[in-house]
């Protein structure tokens, strides 16, 4: 097995966790982490491409990166503000929960 | 080919720290541990990159991740008082819908790295890349996408402040 399918089958469990956990927890904030992992098992994948792709020195792979981790500080930033703006409102974060879109 | 055996050794034991932090993070039943194997998660995930000599974006995510993404997640488990495990359960009505659906996703996924090994990539040098290339980089070729990124940061910290801020009753006029 060469490493690039390593890191690549790596990047593929982490990303069926994250989504396991998305899609199965009652929590809002698990579902946040399940997306945060989706999106780490992402990048890892691009970064693993840059670095046994034909042309790392273009530093493609690295920088598409580098935005994406910046862009998902910025998901985090809003989802986590959404979970504690909905707490405010219904006073739970159980998504079984929440079943209407009427604040 | 890994090429040799103390390489092959380390990338199993960063992969299994980076998956059993996943694993714990999605498993576990107190939200405050969930958070704790969510940072192991992401300093395996850091260690990869750098492995893969992906030094600058190894170090950004621990700062981005680790640093900032964690103590957010902590502040928000805080707020929303989810640290007590609720006796209803942790997991939703439809889990195990959501595990077929994982299970399968990643079925298929390892399906098509296996079968396309021989078409992947192998380039056998490690590439030289210095922070000064990544700056002139990000400076020269991408500094439109820099500053789209800058922009939308802004928006969403001010977003999540407003999102988050506490209403006013009787404001509305």
């Amino acid at each position: 097995m060469s490493p690039l399918s390593g890191y690549l089958l790596v990047a593929a469990l982490v990303f069926a966790i994250g989504l396991a956990g998305a899609l199965t927890r009652r929590n809002a904030i698990l579902v946040l982490i399940g997306i945060e992992l989706m999106l780490n098992a992402a990048n890892l994948n691009l970064i693993a491409f840059w670095r046994y792709g034909p042309h790392p020195e273009a530093l493609t792979g690295l920088m598409f990166a580098v935005f994406s981790i910046a862009i998902a500080a910025a998901e985090a930033a809003v989802g986590l503000g959404l979970v504690i703006s909905i707490y405010r409102h219904l006073k739970t974060t159980d998504l079984d929960e929440i079943n209407r879109m009427k604040g | 080919m890994p090429s040799n055996p103390g390489d092959v050794i380390l990338f199993v034991i960063l992969s299994a720290l980076t998956v059993a932090g996943g694993l714990a993070a999605v498993l576990l039943r107190n939200v405050v541990h969930c958070a704790l194997a969510l940072t192991g998660a992401f300093i395996g995930l850091a260690l990869l990159f750098l492995r893969l000599d992906a030094q600058f974006a190894g170090f950004a995510q621990i700062l981005v991740y680790v640093g900032a993404v964690a103590i957010l997640v902590v502040f928000a488990i805080l707020l929303t008082r989810s640290s007590e495990t609720p006796a209803t359960g942790v997991f939703s009505k439809t889990w195990l819908a959501g595990l077929v659906v994982a299970a399968a996703v990643f079925a298929v996924l390892a399906w098509a790295v296996l079968q396309s090994e021989p078409a992947l990539p192998h380039a056998p040098g490690e590439p030289q890349v210095s922070v000064m290339q990544i700056g002139n980089a990000l400076m020269g070729q991408y500094v439109l996408p820099l500053e789209i990124v800058a922009v939308l940061l802004t928006a969403a910290m001010i977003g999540a402040v407003i999102v988050a801020m506490h209403e006013k009753k009787e404001t509305a006029k």
